[in-house]
């Protein structure tokens, strides 16, 4: 295995978030009852003619910016001819000659991914095989989606750069509003060529193609297993095929799914229903001035403007769902590294699911949550106290504050304080020796807000215990 | 009133001013699509159409004055209307009911027509004689041994017969223009992108547009006022205000620059066209018309830019016609490539498969280059040089064909010598600029002959102008 070279390189589906289809008016949501998010124009029923959807596009530039591509000033459609069941006009509309953007790289820890292009195109409908008596139904609910295809040069070398470089990618989309990339809804999904050669050898070898993976991990496997299966076949003195292979990731292995020879030839030509979009410079700077921070961007200003470590600025960054909320609370309560600390253990070590980032307490209330312990109202235990019950009953953070907020105050709080130190006399004198006074100090403070369970104006006690040990 | 002598124009003043019912007008008609059946102009009158005209009667009366307001009209079978049957004379849709109404209906029915038949075509509108429609060759209107022409034959058969006073074609490379000429009506394909074309079956989508057939060519214009505008289903439409083509027409050809063509100059001579064509060129003259000789050096590519073009995009359109969703589905078909396969035998007939196979071979890779993407080059070049030769003219006159109309099944077996019927037609729609065929003079056996004006796009009411002219002498 380390005699060879991996070589790979992908090509990626995202379905962008707009409101509606690429070519129709009909609503862009997952799922729905079959066939009900259709019209003449996604079933392609004779004349139905497509409009082009001018926000897909916009969100293909998006893209494209976010990855340094250069955006053609003209961009043309065309139509790519095949039969299948699921495409309802027998070509797909996508873009060949002149996509929406050209070049373009995505920068990993230790290398540069360059990027061929980014284009816009129509998804499918989806088949749904039913029992044998009813055969195979199509949903064309999917068809007319916009999708935008990325297309990577060859400069992937390891399944685990292969899934950082798509991490990466899913991050910029997200954060750039273009595409939600919900793997388990079909939402982003990766076609990988992958070929070996022998170390150092400047020649390509023969690649394989496999189809529709739709998860990162499956896209980790398939990698791994497709370049050692090249890999035993070259030491065997055999030969690599070019074909395309499915996945199947039950049983952990790729199989032959047709063979270079059997495959369609696309016979793409314009589309002659539809003009050539012309994107002129003055829209792709708008679009530009309309790019929000890139997590790369982000991580930086968390470290320079917030003194945050690299660790913490990655993982707040590593979702927009987290970054977003990070900076929404930080407008709450202004102290990022408190902030920070909270996130990354009380929250997410309550978040179950790291795909949807279900937070279940807003900005708003952490914000005053953090305030409360600030001041000193709540002691800390308290705060992870009301976190729970806000987090898993929904408890409006107002009752708990009158709950576990430093009520036991005033004359009540002083005379407690005043039984403490009289009852304590050895800790007084301990306190009034000691080398380290404030570690008995904080014995006492200890006392009081065991004594209260936690509810007493920690400030105040404070200045009380200061008083009596002078 | 002798409704079958009224024109499109005094027919619908007629009944707006109320001097006629539209129940008693298409009544006359439907009778005379009865009388007339075989002709085979028509695939299906509708059943519904006298209890509409009776719903514009009511409408008219509450004040309705549409510009088509209780008028009959017939349109071409490939041209949707909602809940019948757009059968394209293939037997791959032979009970297709559409779903949505096309865009040139949905502009009629506002204007308060009555649609009262659909006329036959050649299959997918692939064909110069109607000979390839699924469902039997229409007959030409004056004589039942002759072809009325195509693709639009059913149409222009149609109105020649009297069987409505407007009917609409649709033109991808003479389809209109040809059968008016064969028929001796008045055709036009207008500028492309001038009319929608949501709502009509696709055949080649870069050249092809609806018009109207007309007895006369003040009708014709009236029926274009109705047809012509940009829509929000077409990308390719022209988002242009529609022009007022009746007040474009002035009686006078005085001034004008007529183009002959120096390209067809060998080729007219000794066609049977020859006659009326030099005809026209001296009536223009003799009434103040200035003849200048004009060039298009790349003519002779025309028909076959055409027939490169057209196959290629009627190939994708077809796609579409896979026995999977809707439609013909073969009886035999075990799994799906076979769906695809004898569903598509079967549904298509024989000028339809050969013009797949054709748009197959020139998009196919290796051959794109060489074939789809030169004609396109091709097309590109005979525009700039249309453009030159509209600098020194402002029409262009053609003969509309090279003869009258031959005999049913004298073309069979002889597709090249069918595609050339063409020849003077294409011209216009790989130019994407309007043409008009009107009547004038006679061929051989008596069948009535048409003269083409070509003009730059948009300008419409130009060649209504002098075909109006040339109209009013042939009367004469």
């Amino acid at each position: 295995m380390q005699d060879y070279d991996i070589v790979i390189g992908l090509e990626v589906h995202s379905e962008l978030k707009t409101n509606s289809k690429v070519f129709c008016s009909c609503a862009n949501s997952f799922g729905g009852e079959p066939n009900t998010h259709c019209c003449p124009v996604c079933v392609g029923l004779p004349g139905a003619l497509p409009i082009l959807n001018k926000k897909a596009v916009e969100l293909v530039i998006k893209a494209g910016l976010t990855m340094d591509c250069e955006i053609n000033d003209l961009a043309v459609f065309e139509r790519k001819n095949y039969f299948y069941p699921d495409l309802a006009k027998a070509y797909q509309i996508s873009q060949l000659v002149r996509p929406i953007c050209i070049g373009g790289h995505i920068d990993l820890k230790d290398k540069k991914v360059r990027l061929n292009r980014i284009h816009l195109e129509e998804d499918a409908g989806k088949l749904v095989h039913s029992t044998a008596a009813i055969g195979t139904l199509i949903d064309y609910n999917r068809g007319g989606v916009p999708l935008m295809e990325l297309v990577t040069e060859p400069d992937i070398s390891s399944a685990d750069e292969a899934v950082e470089f798509l991490t990466k990618l899913r991050q910029k989309l997200i954060y750039a509003g273009v595409a939600e990339c919900k793997m388990e809804q079909g939402g982003m999904r990766c076609d990988v060529n992958v070929s070996v050669k022998k170390k150092g050898s400047s020649e390509f070898g023969q690649r394989t193609e496999m189809k529709n993976l739709n998860s990162f991990k499956s896209v980790h496997r398939a990698i791994e297993y497709e370049a050692k299966r090249q890999i035993e076949v070259l030491e065997n003195g055999g030969q690599i095929v070019q074909e395309t292979r499915k996945w199947d990731d039950n049983h952990g292995k790729s199989v032959t799914m047709r063979k270079k020879e059997t495959s369609s030839d696309y016979r793409y030509f314009p589309d002659p229903d539809m003009l050539a979009v012309e994107i002129p410079r003055e829209d792709v700077e708008r679009i530009r001035s309309t790019l929000p921070l890139m997590p790369d961007q982000l991580k930086a200003k968390f470290m320079g403007e917030y003194g945050l470590s690299e660790y913490e600025s990655d993982i707040l960054t590593k979702d927009k769902v987290l970054s977003d909320y990070f900076l929404e609370t930080l407008k709450h309560f202004d102290n990022p590294k408190e902030v920070t600390n909270w996130i990354l253990t009380e929250i997410l070590n309550r978040v179950k699911d790291e795909e949807s980032f279900d937070i279940k307490i807003t900005p708003c209330d952490l914000g005053k949550l953090l305030s409360l312990v600030a001041e000193k109202k709540v002691t800390r235990t308290n705060a992870k106290e009301m976190l729970t019950r806000i987090w898993e009953n929904g408890e409006k953070i107002t009752a708990l504050e009158k709950e576990y907020g430093g009520n036991v105050d005033g004359d009540a709080l002083k005379a407690l304080v005043e039984r403490i130190v009289s009852s304590n006399p050895k800790a007084v004198e301990d306190y009034r020796t000691s080398d380290t006074p404030e570690k008995v100090f904080r014995w006492f403070t200890g006392q009081v807000m065991k004594e209260t369970r936690g509810k007493a104006n920690a400030a105040k006690a404070e200045e009380f215990i200061r008083e009596l040990l002078k | 009133m002798d409704i079958g002598k009224l024109s499109l124009i005094e027919l619908s003043t007629a009944i707006r001013e109320r001097k006629l019912s539209s129940y008693e007008v298409t009544k006359y008609y439907i009778d005379k699509c009865h009388e007339k059946a075989e002709l085979n102009a028509l695939l299906e009158i509708f059943d519904d159409a006298l209890d509409k005209a009776k719903e514009m009667d009511e409408k008219i009366d509450k004040g309705f004055k549409g510009k088509l307001a209780g008028v009959p009209v017939i349109i071409k079978d490939n041209i949707l209307y909602k809940g019948k049957i757009a059968s394209c004379s293939s037997k791959f849709l032979e009970n297709y009911v559409a779903q949505y109404n096309a865009d040139v209906v949905t502009k009629m029915l506002e204007q308060g027509a009555v649609i009262i038949a659909r006329a036959n075509m050649d299959e997918f509108a692939m064909g110069s004689s109607t000979e390839n429609s699924a469902f039997g060759v229409t007959k030409n209107a004056l004589d039942p041994t002759r072809v009325p022409g195509g693709s639009s034959g059913g149409s222009a058969c149609a109105v020649a017969a009297g069987l409505a006073p407007v009917a609409l074609g649709t033109d991808t490379g003479g389809s209109i223009r040809q059968p008016a000429s064969y028929n001796g009506v008045v055709g036009i394909k207008p500028t492309y992108g001038r009319v929608s074309r949501f709502g009509v079956v696709a055949f080649a989508s870069s050249i092809e547009q609806v018009g109207p057939i007309t007895k006369t060519v003040r009708d014709n214009a009236y029926m274009l006022e109705v047809l012509a505008g940009g829509s929000e289903h077409d990308e390719t439409s022209l988002k242009l205000p529609v022009n007022d083509y009746l007040s474009e027409i002035t009686g006078s050809v005085k001034g004008l620059r007529v183009g002959v063509l120096k390209e067809i100059e060998e080729a007219v001579r000794g066609l049977d066209c020859e006659n009326s064509y030099r005809g026209a060129i001296e009536l223009l003259k003799k009434n103040g018309g200035e003849i200048v000789e004009v060039s298009i050096p790349d003519f002779k590519l025309t028909l076959p830019c055409y027939y490169i073009i057209a196959p290629a995009e009627a190939t994708s359109n077809l796609g579409r016609f896979d026995g999977v969703k809707y439609s013909r589905r073969s009886k035999d078909a075990k799994d799906i490539d076979e769906i695809y396969v004898k569903s598509r035998s079967e549904g298509f007939g024989r000028e339809v498969k050969r013009r797949i196979m054709l748009g197959n071979f020139v998009l196919s890779s290796g051959y794109f280059d060489a074939y789809y993407n030169k004609a396109k080059k091709l097309q590109q070049k005979l525009i700039a040089e249309a453009k030159e030769a509209f600098k020194v003219c402002d029409v262009l006159l053609l003969p509309t064909t090279a003869g009258e109309a031959f005999k049913i099944g004298a073309k069979d077996g002889d597709p090249v010598s069918m595609y050339k019927e063409d020849l003077f037609t294409i011209m216009a729609n790989v130019l994407g600029v309007p043409a008009i065929s009107v009547p004038y003079g006679k061929g051989k056996a008596g069948m009535p002959l048409g003269i083409q004006l070509i003009a730059d796009s948009l300008k419409e009411g130009l060649i209504y102008n002098v075909a109006d002219f040339i109209e009013k002498q042939e009367v004469k």
